[in-house]
């Protein structure tokens, strides 16, 4: 076993276990917590895959930024243990089924035997950085300045929903 | 080097295991968190087809995605923020207005 294979192995497993533990606890917090374990995972893969723009974006925005203002809700409701309720008794028997056909379904439709030449696994992009920044300037321009004008839409929205309401 | 179709498969199983989480949770921040899980799965499967063809697009859609993950975990804090204030609550059963 080459050694890329055995990090890609050690990296699926524990984003997988996280993404289970994620689904099992029933704290929130715990959930969070699990749910950055994933994305550090994804972050690894990214960067064997030769993705390192990626990768950097991934810990930077989604571990930094966007779990951080998770848990910060979390703690700021003060957040107790999920309550159990009573599943249905469909969901009791053919939950588990059709999640798993759910998945094989998805893995099925994704996953192509004769992808050719790109199926061996090909070296990492050369300069990929350099063709993303350019690709984001260029091709992709106007949904680029359409994504400043998302986040300002957003940060609005967010103040406006989160302001106490004059008494 | 790891073939891609594993990479795939890597996507499938989270995108899997993040609808499960949906569906079955009850406390609408956990349900919350699922979403940005199946948005990760989307996101391998992205770079891993990015690497496969020898294109960067994959990659710009990544960071596209990511933007929208964001603004969206804003928007979205900010309403469990009201559902709390307003119902005290955090459980999807009790926030049913909707519901015939």
């Amino acid at each position: 076993m080459s050694p890329a294979l055995l990090i890609f192995f050690v990296l699926a497993g524990l984003a997988v276990l996280a993404a289970l533990s994620l689904v099992v606890q029933r704290h929130p917090i715990h959930s969070a917590l699990s749910l950055i374990v994933v994305m550090v995972c994804l972050a690894g893969l990214y960067l064997l895959i030769g993705a390192e723009f990626v990768a950097a974006v991934q810990i930077i925005v989604y571990g930094g930024a966007i779990m951080v203002l998770f848990v910060f809700v979390i703690m700021l409701l003060n957040v107790g243990e999920e309550e159990r309720t009573d599943f249905s008794k469909l969901a009791k028997f053919a939950g588990l089924p059709l999640a798993l056909a759910l998945t094989a379904s998805i893995a099925a439709a994704v996953v192509k035997p004769d992808l050719g030449a790109a199926g061996v696994a090909r070296a990492a992009i050369p300069n990929a950085t350099a063709q993303i920044s350019s690709m984001l300037f260029k091709e992709f321009v106007y949904p680029f300045e359409l994504t400043s004008f998302l986040i300002l839409v957003a940060i609005m929205g967010a103040l406006v929903l989160a302001q106490r309401e004059k008494k | 080097m790891v073939p891609t179709n594993y990479y795939l498969v890597l996507s499938a199983i989270l995108f899997g295991l993040g609808t499960v989480a949906f569906v079955f949770k009850r406390n609408i921040i956990t349900i919350f968190m699922s979403i940005e899980l199946m948005l990760n799965a989307v996101n391998l499967a992205f770079v891993a087809f990015s690497q496969a063809f020898g294109k960067v697009h994959g990659q710009v859609f990544v960071l596209f995605v990511i933007v929208v993950a964001a603004a969206e975990a804003a928007v979205g804090l900010g309403i469990i923020i009201l559902i709390q204030r307003n119902r005290q609550s955090l459980n999807v059963e009790k926030v049913n207005l909707l519901k015939l």
